[in-house]
């Protein structure tokens, strides 16, 4: 039924730290090997080995710009992107056969491919961009939240988290109920200040964003050199600095040169 | 959004099929049975066909066609369900007053009732075509008041445009075509320009900063993949600025010309309104693609778009 739960359970979703993810992939690949052998299976591929691969996959790590008001240098901020499990998501209700369903118990959104038409409305009122249609099945897929391992009691208790969270080498994703103030990820999210997507949507994702913490400039630049007192020792350690800047820079065109070489 | 031929041959070939055929159930409701049984099945029979063209090209762009009627099960949330039920339940109805109204069932006491029943369930399901767009807050030039209107306005304006060529063919043609014609054709123009002076001046309403909730100025630097992906491929359709525009003067260009050969049909010769159907349609198909070609989905703002 494509109607929505008034309310679930648990709200379980995951909580991740723009300060700390690295843009590794991992969580990405991860998903992707566990998700094309699991409930998901295929997340398909097209020439995957082409100049111009295309696949589905259930989580995109962007990397965006960010420059603060008052500053003329960026940072890079690693933008992991996939399904929210939204409170009122509309992919859920748009659906006309009832294949898209949000569960009472968990919250979790899940796409049934034995009744899914393959219409992609779902992906159409889905602002996010979280579901992916898969060209040769002809259904949609999307983020389960890992409902196979998660649950799964052949699994060591470390372990039922999903891939991506398992697989981030630096722990920008954290898993837990965040319908539980007292849960780990609720605590979290309260001291970091964590947040909704596109809020103004109103479809009240369970997923939230820590922000990147504030700069610490002051540590990274080096002290300034001591002036020269114009002794002789001086002046040689300046032309021997001359000479190996001169050999730098040739060097450095000569790096160019190959680089274009490459290319070519 | 990529504009999918198989849907804007859907909402085309299925509006003209259910505008001629909700003005058959009301030339029944006002004048009783069909002038002849030739015209009367000739006309039922092109709506018919219209409207099943337009429903079966639907279903071609489904990854699993052969699921189709699992759609009819969730009206309680979905516009494309109701959609899809509405647009079955009007097939007995309309095919209930063409038998009594072409008299191939002798009962005219139910013309009258049949044919506004047929009126109204056509009237329902082109109202739910134009609510699957407008339910999508997804995309502002969709989600928008004028979305259903004009969808009600096509339907109905290439609806009659048909219905003066088939009556011409059978040398019915009568002045009310002619002015319900050019009413029509003339509200699509109207609605159409408002609709396009309004999603021009709509401010933008969110920008990257917005929707990755990383502050004012940030822009893509990475993207996840090397090649387009599914979003990119199905969301990410742009069409250029001053080709919209001339598609635009293109739309407005057919239907002046369609309501100049509604006006000309009535004092010249009344083969006019075979220019005026086709000229009216044409005007449908293009406008209906730049529907979805400057619709532009929120899910831009993550892969370049600036602001949506």
């Amino acid at each position: 039924m494509t109607s929505l739960p008034a309310s679930t359970t648990k709200k379980l979703g995951l909580v991740i730290d723009l300060d700390t993810c690295v843009g590794c992939q991992a969580c990405a690949t991860s998903c992707k090997e566990w998700n094309t052998q699991g409930v998901s299976a295929p997340l398909s591929d097209d020439k995957p080995r082409s100049a111009e691969p295309m696949g589905t996959w259930l989580n995109r790590i962007h990397g965006y710009e960010v420059r603060e008001e008052g500053r003329d240098d960026a940072r890079i901020v690693h933008f992991p992107r996939s399904c929210l499990h939204c409170e009122t998501p509309a992919c859920v209700t748009v659906c006309p056969t009832g294949a898209s369903y949000k569960r009472a118990e968990d919250g979790i959104v899940l796409v049934n491919p034995e009744t899914c038409i393959g219409c992609k409305l779902c992906s159409w009122a889905c602002p996010y961009g979280a579901r992916e249609y898969d060209y040769p099945t002809g259904v949609m897929k999307k983020c389960t939240l890992c409902v196979d391992r998660i649950y799964n009691e052949n699994f060591e208790p470390d372990d039922r988290v999903p891939a991506c969270v398992k697989a981030c080498p630096t722990g920008a994703r954290s898993f837990g109920d965040l319908g539980d103030a007292n849960s780990a990820v609720s605590q979290l999210v309260k001291e970091r200040g964590g947040y909704d997507l596109l809020p103004e949507m109103g479809y009240k994702p369970t997923n939230k964003y820590l922000p990147p913490r504030a700069r610490r400039d002051h540590v990274t630049f080096a002290e300034p050199l001591p002036k020269s007192d114009g002794s002789a020792m001086d002046r040689l350690f300046a032309w021997a600095d001359k000479l190996m800047t001169t050999a730098k820079a040739s060097a450095k065109a000569n790096e160019a040169d190959n680089a274009d070489k490459l290319e070519g | 959004m990529n504009p999918a031929y198989s849907v804007i041959l859907f909402t085309t070939a299925s509006g003209a099929g259910y505008g001629l055929l909700a003005l058959l159930g009301l030339v029944g409701l006002q004048h009783g049975p069909a002038s002849s049984l030739a015209f009367g099945a000739s006309a039922m029979a092109k709506a018919l066909i219209l409207i099943t063209i337009g429903l079966l090209s639907s279903t071609f762009h489904l990854g699993h066609p052969e699921r189709a009627w699992r759609a009819f099960s969730q009206w309680r949330s979905s516009w494309l369900s109701r959609e899809g039920i509405a647009a079955v339940l009007t097939y007995p109805v309309a095919l209930a007053f063409g038998l009594v109204w072409t008299g191939l069932v002798d009962a005219p006491q139910w013309i009258a009732p049949l044919g506004i029943a047929t009126a109204i369930m056509c009237a329902i399901t082109v109202f739910c075509t134009g609510m699957i767009y407008a339910s999508l807050v997804t995309i502002p030039q969709w989600h928008h008041r004028l979305t259903v209107p004009v969808y009600l306005a096509f339907a109905l304006a290439t609806g009659v445009a048909v219905l003066t060529a088939i009556a011409t063919f059978f040398d019915r043609f009568q002045v009310f075509q002619v002015i319900l014609a050019v009413l029509l054709l003339f509200l699509v123009m109207v609605l159409k320009f408002f609709y396009w002076r309004s999603i021009d001046a709509a401010p933008a309403r969110f920008t990257t900063g917005d929707a990755t909730g990383l502050g004012k100025d940030v822009r893509q630097w990475e993207l996840p993949h090397t090649n387009v992906n599914y979003i990119q491929k199905e969301m990410g359709y742009v069409v250029a600025r001053r080709h919209a525009d001339k598609l635009r003067r293109l739309v407005l260009l057919m239907l002046v010309a369609a309501i100049a050969a509604a006006v000309l049909s009535y004092l010249i010769t009344p083969w006019f309104s075979l220019v005026l159907a086709a000229a009216s349609i044409v005007a449908a198909v293009v406008e209906r693609w730049l529907f979805f070609a400057e619709a532009k989905h929120v899910v831009n703002l993550y892969y370049g778009s600036t602001a949506t």
